[in-house]
């Protein structure tokens, strides 16, 4: 168990330590009526607007109180408003502030003593980035020389389910089963389990009651949760990967059934019937009508246990050597998403 | 397969079985593995428990399997639909199979089988016989194949105990039992990786997917300091070693690849993949619920053993895999490639009713190459 002093709680406030710090304190819901608390009502709710925008709070860990009260008040403000969107992205923004103060407890464990002592980084500081790296995320962060590094499954649990090139695990420098890797991208990698260990928390607590000075509040996020809605703009354009699988099976060629796979799951995805995919195998050298319709009724589901099989993602394509990626790839991830350009007013 | 070829063949795994109890045992955390078979012209059965070797035994003189496997992941509960196992971890398993490495040789020891009259054909344009454009590819191995396919073991072996620093004891190499090795690893640190994680294993075990960055090449403000070094540990110091060949020729090389810039060198990278990356067929690695040839069983694609290759170097699968029997048997043999069964050579054959030893007649018989004679 973490055991964390009061200026490393105010940096990592969703920890289960809160919960005994406000015990300590003796605060309670009844309490936070009073107007007395109306600045620490109006710093939780610019926490959340803050989030809501996109940035990263900073706050002042000099004060812990008033960030670890203005957290806790932030997340009664939001199980009030009880909107996941806003819920998800004060999560996010709440991980990106920890992530930056566990990169530098973490880039303090590369410095020596006295860059240490002139930098003011306590040895504290160091201790409570690893011990939520290890304790929260099952992750050990070793030293050697003045390098850091992890446990190659480690690494590879968590980059392998990035899309980013750098993070194969063939791009980075491995060495007698570890990963070494910058204090940056040791908090890159659990940003994920961050955010979802937040989310996690904030969906666990339970209100009671809203106390009469948060309902104004309260009734702002609804508001400015109507903002948020997403606008899609679908192309009619098959990615690279399905057009090379088309070709091969016009040309008579054998393609592999991995490439069957991802062609039928694609225009399935695509909203083609099996009726319409079925004829693109006839060339195939193998061709079986019964077979053919069989596997695809198969995939589609609509036989065996029902199970509906989706594309496999670029990531997989890649490995089976199907992947023919163009520069309009740039940012998808799976073939399904070809051609799709997500926009945001938010 | 005709139903003559299929009782003899059984009746030859089955002696075969009976002989060798010794060489088939269950794998360890044997309650949390699925097993299943196959039968000769029949589908997979799938979704079994086995308690013991005795019970595996008794399944392989009731049923005569053609092919036995088992999981190399471990579930709560093996037996119930893939949905409900609950799976909990796998071991690593890795194929390398000669017919991936894409040997000059293969085509001396590759013939086609027409779809539609059966005969063997050495070419695949059009059928002599009956002018199909439909085949079936039959091969046999030939030595160079196996040497091969063993050198991409060594690879792989070398990256697994320095990169990955799993213990050599835990690393069990077998003959697959056909064309390849398949390479078991239990109880280390990468049981728990997912589908995804083992992909990208795979792709660092055969170099694929490798930026010029990451050995020092980049679009701009190239530097000779970022260049890898022979010493290097990991792929950088292979691939360095590949590269510049010795130390005293890295400052030219790293000359010419300045001046030949990132594409060019992109373009050696992928070349490199085919040299010091290991051929492994990814979709195996990367497949967490695969039931797997179970090591001491026949593979029905050749009749040979799927077998533990305690000494890899020496290992002669034409012999020591070659484990039925060898009393005389006349076969129907169409056969036009060459191969070598237990030191002898045999081939080719054109309509020849021959006399061979049993292991050769299930041999072909299995290629698809012979019949049993009238």
């Amino acid at each position: 168990m973490l055991q964390l002093g009061i200026k490393e709680l105010a940096k990592y406030p969703f920890l289960a330590e809160t919960g005994d710090y406000l015990r300590d304190k003796g605060f309670n819901l009844e309490q936070l009526s009073d107007p007395d608390w109306k600045p620490v009502i109006e710093k939780a709710y610019g926490r959340i607007i803050v989030a809501t925008t996109g940035q990263i709070y900073g706050g002042d860990v000099e004060n812990p109180d008033l960030e670890i009260l203005s957290f806790v008040i932030a997340i009664i403000l939001l199980k009030s408003a009880g909107i996941s969107t806003l819920n998800r992205r004060f999560s996010l923004a709440e991980a990106r502030r920890a992530e930056r103060y566990l990169e530098q407890g973490l880039n303090a464990l590369q410095k020596d003593r006295t860059i240490l002592e002139n930098l003011k980084l306590k040895e504290e500081s160091i201790q409570s980035s690893l011990k939520i790296v290890q304790d929260l995320f099952s992750v050990r962060v070793e030293m050697e020389d003045d390098r850091l590094k992890i446990h190659i499954a480690d690494y590879l649990k968590r980059a392998a389910h990035f899309n980013e090139r750098e993070w194969k695990l063939v791009n980075r420098r491995v060495e007698s089963g570890y990963v070494y890797l910058s204090s940056h991208e040791i908090v890159r990698l659990v940003r994920k389990e961050l955010d979802v260990y937040i989310n996690s928390k904030i969906q666990s607590v339970n209100i009671s009651f809203i106390p009469e000075t948060f309902r104004e509040r309260v009734g702002d996020l609804v508001l400015l949760a109507k903002k948020f809605s997403t606008v899609v703009i679908v192309s009619s354009d098959y990615p690279p990967c399905i057009k090379h699988a088309i070709e091969v099976l016009d040309r008579g060629e054998n393609l592999p059934h991995s490439g069957r796979f991802m062609l039928a799951t694609y225009l399935l995805a695509k909203g083609q019937t099996i009726e319409q995919i079925a004829p693109l195998f006839k060339n195939a050298p193998d061709y079986n009508e019964r077979i053919t319709k069989y596997q695809l009724e198969h995939i589609a589901g609509s036989s065996g246990k029902a199970t509906k099989y989706s594309c496999p993602s670029c990531e997989k394509l890649k490995s089976e050597n199907l992947c023919f990626a163009i520069p309009e790839c740039d940012g998808i991830i799976n073939p399904v998403q070809f051609g799709t350009r997500r926009k945001t007013n938010a | 397969m005709h139903e003559k070829n299929v009782n003899f063949v059984e009746a030859a795994l089955k002696e075969y079985y009976f002989s060798n109890f010794e060489l088939i045992h269950v794998p360890s955390r044997t309650s949390e593995r699925e097993f299943g078979y196959q039968k000769f012209n029949s589908g997979m059965t799938r979704h079994l428990t086995i308690k013991n070797d005795k019970d595996l035994h008794f399944l392989l003189m009731t049923q005569v399997p053609s092919d036995v496997y088992c999981s190399n992941a471990c579930y709560s509960f093996p037996n119930l639909p893939m949905s409900e196992k609950d799976w909990k971890e796998a071991d690593l398993i890795f194929d390398i199979d000669a017919k991936d490495l894409k040997l000059e040789c293969r085509k001396d020891h590759t013939c086609f089988k027409c779809n539609s009259c059966q005969s063997t054909n050495e070419q695949s344009t059009k059928c002599v016989k009956c002018n199909s454009d439909k085949f079936d590819i039959i091969s046999v191995t030939c030595q160079n194949c196996i040497s091969e396919a063993k050198k991409e073991v060594k690879k792989l072996i070398q990256i697994l105990t320095e990169d990955l620093v799993i213990n050599e004891e835990k690393i069990q190499v077998y003959f697959s039992g056909n064309e390849g090795f398949h390479v078991n690893i239990t109880n280390s640190d990468y049981q728990i990786l997912d589908s995804r994680e083992r992909a990208d294993l795979s792709d660092y075990i055969m170099f694929n997917g490798v930026m010029p960055e990451t050995l020092g090449v980049s679009k701009q403000n190239n530097s000779k300091m970022s260049f890898p070094d022979i010493g290097e540990r990991g792929w950088r110091g292979r691939a360095a070693k590949e590269i510049f060949g010795s130390k005293s020729k890295r400052p030219k090389i790293i000359q010419e690849i300045l001046s030949g810039g990132y594409s060019a060198f992109q373009s050696r990278l992928e070349e490199m993949r085919h040299t010091i990356g290991v051929r492994i067929d990814p979709k195996v690695t990367m497949d967490v619920h695969r039931i797997f040839r179970l090591g001491g069983s026949i593979n029905s694609k050749s009749g040979l053993s799927k077998i533990l290759c305690k000494d890899l170097e020496n290992f002669d699968p034409f012999s020591d895999a070659c484990l039925l029997g060898d009393e005389k048997v006349e076969i129907l043999a169409n056969c036009p490639i060459s191969f070598r069964l237990k030191n002898k050579k045999y081939g080719p054959y054109v309509d020849e009713t021959i006399s061979v030893p049993k292991h050769t007649a299930v041999y072909m018989i299995c290629k698809g190459l012979a019949d049993v004679a009238q």
